[in-house]
């Protein structure tokens, strides 16, 4: 291991673009799914990834895990390279960096008992012999809230929360020192959701793990992370500390998210966004954001911001507005901070 | 400790709740379904204790009984099903065949779904150019009645009981493959697939463990399918004399020997003829209950 | 639709060249087809002018070039038992099997379609029942078998038609027979499936409920929707009346290339059996292409995509 100053996982400039072809001999259409993002976890830390659907936050979760290729830029963990899927150095960082899905019933084969499952990767990385095998299982489903007789019950007659369990038990098992979490609590209940927060807010404390936490809901992201990065089609528009972005906003797109969380009993002005939902096979020049903008200049059409820190308060921002490089088009809409 | 007695007895008890929906199901079973299992139970139990059943030696002639008649025909007891010009027992050369004809059979089907099987995998694994070769060989298949595939390699390369068999084994194979690499790219597209490679398991533990018992019912609903077709393809191709060859015999050679009988000693061939037919009829009603029980998704 | 047609094109092309490429490659596997046709204890002199002769001494990528160049050209070599051009000798079959492949498929479609649309109809009626019976009896009683009955009760036991050999049009009716009813019973059985999903469509009930006569409803829509499927299987057919005709002109004793081919198999004559498996490749995918385009005419949903396969 490094030393304990380096960050666990660094992200470079990630970009994945896709092809998609229409028919047989149809033209080809690039849609670029992730451009050109950077982000960092530290040992021990949770980052917060929000945006909406088709932002391209799954694909980054995959990306920085190595499963999907990268056509530009670069994945280090723990200071090394990430290696190619599929090859042993790859398979072999596995017990290192773990995943969690949102739905759980689909990451389970509902051929084989939850507690076959979850020593799978025991299993897969001849970790330990068969009885401490078992035993290390027993721990980690008590750590998760499972019940021993689960063990021998199929995936599918475990209620949704349960398999979600099943699925964070089979990711612990190995100790890992990087959890990803795409969309873990989306397809619970309602009910079950704040439990399964909890429960990974724990985890992530007790065991000291990284942990990459992607989710649309801006209010788990606040609960759960240190740090909270808001994606806009394929980049990264803005980064902080979860209060104070929440607090206060300073993209005219986080803004707009934080104004759609409802508050019971405050009136709040909410940012209602123009245009067309953002399609990341037709990406708009400028800042991808300048088409749905309500405080858009005429830079923002034509030049797409960096993201780097606000003079006043470090934050991290793309935004040409909020570096002041351009006048807004009119006043920012005024909020008021929650 | 305890955990494990406990979860081998959750796992024993629900193996014989299984056991007991199974019996379940076999009760609503249609009564055509009941006769088409005990036929193909009865032609196992033949095939299986062939040797001790049949009352000749298949090759065994007795010149001074040549054609006699069959029970049901006058003849007598001592040859229940006639037998044949060279005076050999047709009940005896019955049993053997349908030895020879299963055996056959199930060795080429079994044959037919590994290959299938693995090509698909392979190309669901590879992708890119592997897949595309994959395609344009189940194409290819396609292109040719398999009948006459089989005729060409046979003229080319031969006759033996091997490469017989393992000719056969080709027949139904792009079905298989078809199967296995829609289901395993399915699989690796979002799922239980994409879980257990993210846990680093090796292409053999994710389709070994996880994708081939997870589309195992679909296969061997297309296994039963496949098999009346391959029962009757060999005994198509026997009957052509170009498949099984003396002295071993099987269905299709009966009845292609007993062809020149067909006026004066018809049973030499009704016999075999009715096995073949009553077979490939009871497994493909088999099949045909198991798909819509088990496998509504293939049509 | 241009993209579509040229699509298909190109994939016939590829059957068609892995068709050949598939022939050489067995040619080629199977042994030295010096020694193998002329056999072992030939005498040197008479395999080294049958090696120049089929250009075996050259290396095996320039073998294989002028196999295709051969082939395109129609020189497929001479027949190992006579001496003539294999091409004629096959081509000169071609009409007997035509007279029985032909008629063949007529019956088919005359009986299968009717029987099929009738029984769908009649759901669950007596003639259903029947149809059903005789749609799995025709899947299960392999034609050699069939031809055997046929020949049994009406050559044998009724006297009323020949057995074999090819004198006269009475000759034709038992193999006709034989090979019409086995594709008839696929047919009905498919056509009959085909047009139950059709009748359970909401569209169906919505022309029936808006005062349409029943006829009119059967006629107009569920007939043609039904249609659209049942195309599919006509390439498959194609298939299926090609080996019936290579068993039931063996029974029959009907010389044309089906039993062309069965002697020649027994026999190796491996130029006849290799003429006789391009001819068929090339005419099934050449069939296959034609349903294809005319279900891309036909069925406008399947505009830029491919026929789901079947076999």
């Amino acid at each position: 291991m490094n030393a304990g100053t380096a960050d666990l996982l660094e992200a470079r400039d990630l970009a994945r673009s896709y092809t998609v072809r229409r028919g047989l001999l149809g033209r080809p259409t690039l849609v670029r799914a992730v451009d050109g993002v950077s982000l960092t976890v530290a040992r021990g830390e949770t980052l917060g990834l929000v945006g909406e659907s088709g932002c391209g936050k799954s694909t980054t979760a995959r990306l920085v895990l190595g499963i999907e290729p990268t056509d530009t830029g670069s994945v280090t963990f723990d200071g090394g390279a990430m290696p190619r899927s599929g090859t042993a150095a790859w398979a072999h960082l596995r017990r290192r960096m773990q995943m969690v899905y949102q739905d759980p019933l689909a990451a389970l084969d509902r051929r084989l008992t939850v507690g076959v499952q979850i020593a799978e990767p025991l299993d897969i990385h001849r970790i330990g012999t068969a009885a401490e095998r078992e035993e290390r299982v027993a721990a980690v489903m008590a750590e998760v809230g499972l019940q021993p007789h689960h063990a021998a019950r199929h995936p599918q007659s475990l209620s949704g929360g349960q398999r979600q369990r099943a699925v964070i038990a089979r990711a612990l098992v190995t100790n890992p020192e990087l959890l990803v979490c795409d969309e873990p609590i989306s397809a619970l209940d309602v009910s079950i959701q704040a439990l399964v927060l909890n429960l990974l807010g724990d985890l992530q404390e007790r065991l000291k793990m990284g942990m990459l936490f992607v989710s649309h809901d801006l209010r788990a992201v606040r609960q759960i992370s240190q740090r909270v990065a808001v994606m806009y089609l394929g980049r990264i528009v803005e980064e902080g500390d979860p209060d104070a972005v929440l607090h206060d906003p300073a993209h005219p797109y986080t803004q707009a998210l934080v104004s759609a969380i409802p508050h019971p009993g405050k009136t709040t002005t909410r940012v209602i966004l123009q245009g067309d939902p953002p399609n990341p096979a037709n990406r708009p020049t400028g800042c991808a954001f300048h088409p749905r903008c309500p405080v858009a200049t005429p830079t923002c059409r034509t030049q797409a911001p960096e993201l780097k820190p606000r003079r006043s308060d470090g934050r991290r921002v793309a935004c040409h507005v909020a570096h002041g490089e351009a006048a807004a088009a009119r006043a920012p809409a005024s909020l008021e901070t929650c | 400790m305890v955990d494990t007695i406990s979860s081998t007895v959750a796992a024993g008890g629900s193996l014989l709740a299984r056991f007991r929906s199974l019996l379940e199901r076999l009760n609503r079973m249609p009564i055509l379904i009941t006769i088409a299992v005990l036929w193909l139970v009865l032609m196992l139990a033949i095939a299986v204790s062939a040797d001790l059943i049949s009352p000749y030696r298949f090759t065994q002639m007795d010149l001074r009984n040549r054609l006699s008649l069959p029970v049901f025909m006058g003849g007598s007891w001592a040859h229940i099903l006639g037998t044949d010009e060279l005076g050999r027992d047709v009940l005896s050369r019955l049993i053997t065949s349908i030895r020879m004809s299963l055996l056959i059979a199930f060795g080429a089907t079994i044959i037919g779904a590994v290959v299938g099987v693995t090509l698909g995998f392979v190309a669901a694994h590879f992708r890119g150019i592997v897949e595309q070769a994959v395609l344009a060989l189940v194409d290819f298949s396609a292109a040719i009645p398999f009948l006459v595939l089989a005729l060409a390699v046979l003229a080319f390369f031969g006759n033996s009981l091997v490469l017989f068999v393992c000719l056969l084994g080709f027949h139904a194979w792009e079905r298989y493959a078809r199967i296995a690499r829609g289901l395993a790219i399915s699989g690796r597209m979002h799922g239980y697939a994409a879980a257990v490679h993210q846990l680093g398991a090796s292409p053999w533990r994710l389709y070994g463990r996880h994708i081939l018992p997870n589309i195992a019912s679909t296969l061997i609903v297309s296994m039963t399918l496949a098999f009346p077709e391959i029962i009757l393809l060999e005994s198509g191709l026997s009957f052509l004399g170009l498949g099984i060859q003396p002295p071993d015999t099987s269905l299709g050679n009966m009845v292609g020997f007993g062809r020149e009988y067909l006026s004066s000693a018809p049973w030499i061939m009704l016999a075999p003829a009715f096995v073949i037919t009553a077979t490939a009829l009871c497994v493909s009603l088999l099949g045909d209950w198991l798909r819509d029980r088990l496998d509504p998704t293939l049509s | 639709m241009l993209h579509y047609l040229l699509s298909r094109l190109l994939r016939a092309a590829v059957s068609i060249i892995m068709v050949v490429t598939f022939v050489f490659v067995v040619l080629r596997m199977s042994g030295d087809p010096a020694m193998v046709i002329m056999g072992a204890d030939a005498p040197p002199e008479a395999i080294d002018a049958f090696r120049k002769a089929w250009g075996l001494d050259q290396p095996l990528w320039i073998q294989y070039f002028s196999f295709f160049e051969a082939i395109f050209s129609g020189e497929l070599g001479r027949s190992m038992r006579d001496g003539r051009d294999v091409l004629s000798v096959v081509l000169e079959r071609v009409p007997s099997t035509l007279a029985l492949t032909v008629p063949a498929f007529l019956v088919n479609l005359v009986v299968g379609v009717p029987a099929g649309v009738y029984a769908a109809l009649h759901r669950n009626s007596l003639i259903d029942r029947c149809v059903m019976v005789m749609a799995v009896t025709g899947f299960a009683v392999p034609s050699f078998i069939l031809a055997m009955l046929l020949v049994l009760i009406f050559s044998v036991n009724l006297g009323w038609l020949p057995s074999a050999g090819q004198d006269s049009w009475l000759n034709a009716i038992l193999p006709i027979a034989t090979m019409g009813f086995g594709g008839a019973a696929l047919l009905a059985r498919f056509t009959r499936s085909a047009m139950l999903e059709v009748l359970g469509q909401p569209y169906i009930r919505t022309a029936s409920a808006k005062g349409l006569p029943w006829s009119a409803v059967v006629w107009r829509h569920a007939l043609q929707n039904a249609a659209i499927p049942t195309i599919t299987i006509i390439g498959f057919m194609l298939g299926g009346l090609v080996a019936g005709a290579v068993v039931v002109e063996s029974v029959f004793s009907w010389p044309g290339v089906g039993r062309l081919l069965v002697i020649s198999v027994a026999n190796r004559d491996l130029g006849v059996v290799q003429a006789i498996v391009l001819m068929i490749a090339i005419t099934m995918v050449a069939a296959n292409m034609i349903v294809d385009v005319l279900y891309g005419l036909v069925d406008p949903r399947m505009h830029g995509q491919a026929r789901p396969a079947r076999r």
